[in-house]
């Protein structure tokens, strides 16, 4: 199980180092993964290009979920290993936080897909 | 048991347990023209003897939840309904402050009201944030809800005593604390209007109503406003549930109480990285889950609360 979520966050990892360094490639379908664990997301702050799905997990005993404070987006209450995924088209700062326990937020910031990057 | 001896942790963790088994022994609080005084401990058969009102709290049973930090908290609920029906003193009614369920699913609710009826006691619910998973709380409200106002909050009145219950866990804001909105304050306003100064107050809510650890969400948003609506009454008890261990505070007139779990203990504000269920030692676990006992005496303005752990 731990093995599985390291290569989770590896790859996700990797996904975001891809985008930074190579802007061009991101115009392909791209996933980020966020992680809820111990009563918070990480990373809590995400930079993506406009297209990207974002994937959240919920690793923690306890439910969660994700909403959008502008509403554009609600999970069900995610039970451990659920998950829930939104795809960003529309570059802007989105702020999210778990409805259940509201001091826990996060934000996805979206930028432009080919012609932000230079 | 070793474990309790191999890090700094541990330590703190003893004294945590010694605490809770010197709180099961039953510490009998008076509140006396708004001065709680530690009568000292008493045992079961003290309590027995106390005139006027005694209820019960249960609170936070979880009913669904599996996981390491107890794989049947089901059972447990059993159990605490178990010291129920063994009581001595048959108490008038139970309130439970809340996550009835772990995941608001009707089988959970099934699975609750089948153990807890066996008390065959009046029970008054209010919601905690796991009971109202389903967006429009209608699977609470179906089966709590009649007769209360907006997401479930209500009051009543028994032995000369006014009961609140509050809903604190529905329209949570990014960023905040437990919530209990304009709406009901204003109805709190109006429900008070016109009683006695006189007339002991017990207020119940699932999130705590003053700031146990804001960092853990410990804590309700707009309760300042509920208090002040409330201080003009000389005897205010505030009974809450949802950080799974007892904590008491008392600021004036008011005092505040915390209750065990029936399901799973949490960690003490800040022991942990959060306040995720605590896995304890399975012989400790039932020392740190249970239910608790608050009598009234008539005319003397008293309180008394005990916590009554599953096992000393």
């Amino acid at each position: 199980m731990t093995r599985e979520i390291c290569v989770a966050t590896v790859l996700a990892v990797a996904i975001l180092a891809t985008a930074a360094a190579f802007p061009a490639a991101s115009a392909q379908v791209a996933n980020t993964e966020v992680k809820i664990d111990e009563f918070a997301f990480a990373p809590q702050r995400v930079t993506v290009k406009a297209g990207t799905t974002v994937i959240w997990i919920n690793d923690d005993d306890i439910p969660h979920t994700v909403a959008s404070s502008s509403k554009l987006f609600k999970s069900k209450a995610l039970d451990t290993k659920d998950k829930f995924s939104f795809t960003f088209t529309t570059p802007g700062t989105y702020e999210y936080f778990c409805s259940l326990h509201p001091h826990m937020t996060g934000t996805i910031v979206v930028e432009t897909g080919s012609t932000a990057a230079q | 048991m070793t474990s309790e001896h191999d890090d700094g942790r541990g330590v703190s963790r003893r004294k945590i347990l010694e605490c809770m088994t010197w709180a099961g022994t039953g510490v009998l609080w008076t509140i006396a023209g708004g001065m709680p005084r530690s009568m000292g401990i008493i045992g079961e058969a003290a309590a027995a003897e106390a005139g006027g009102l005694t209820f019960l709290q249960i609170s936070d049973s979880h009913v669904g939840f599996d996981k390491p930090a107890n794989p049947n908290a089901l059972g447990t609920l059993e159990e605490a309904v178990g010291k129920i029906k063994a009581l001595r003193m048959k108490p008038s009614f139970i309130i439970h402050t809340g996550d009835i369920t772990h995941l608001s699913k009707p089988s959970e609710f099934d699975d609750a009201d089948r153990i807890i009826s066996q008390t065959q006691l009046d029970v008054h619910y209010v919601p905690g944030e796991h009971d109202v998973l389903d967006e429009d709380v209608k699977l609470y409200r179906n089966r709590y809800g009649r007769g209360t106002k907006g997401a479930g909050w209500y009051s009543f009145d028994a032995n000369g005593v006014h009961f609140i219950g509050f809903v604190n866990v529905v329209d949570l804001k990014a960023g905040g604390l437990g919530n209990l909105g304009n709406e009901q304050l204003e109805w709190l306003e109006d429900d008070l209007k016109g009683r006695r100064a006189s007339t002991p107050i017990v207020v119940f809510a699932h999130i705590p109503l003053w700031s146990v650890y804001p960092a853990w969400g410990w804590g309700t948003e707009d309760a300042a406003r509920a208090l002040d609506y409330l201080k003009r009454f000389g005897s205010v008890t505030v009974l809450n549930g949802h950080i799974h261990q007892i904590m008491q505070k008392v600021e004036g007139n008011v005092t505040f109480h915390t209750a065990m779990s029936t399901a799973f203990p949490q960690p003490a504000p800040g022991a942990a990285p959060s306040p995720g269920p605590m896995k304890v030692a399975d012989d400790k676990l039932r020392s740190l889950l249970g239910v608790t006992d608050v009598t009234f005496k008539r005319g003397q303005q008293r309180l008394a609360i005990i916590d009554q752990p599953l096992q000393r």
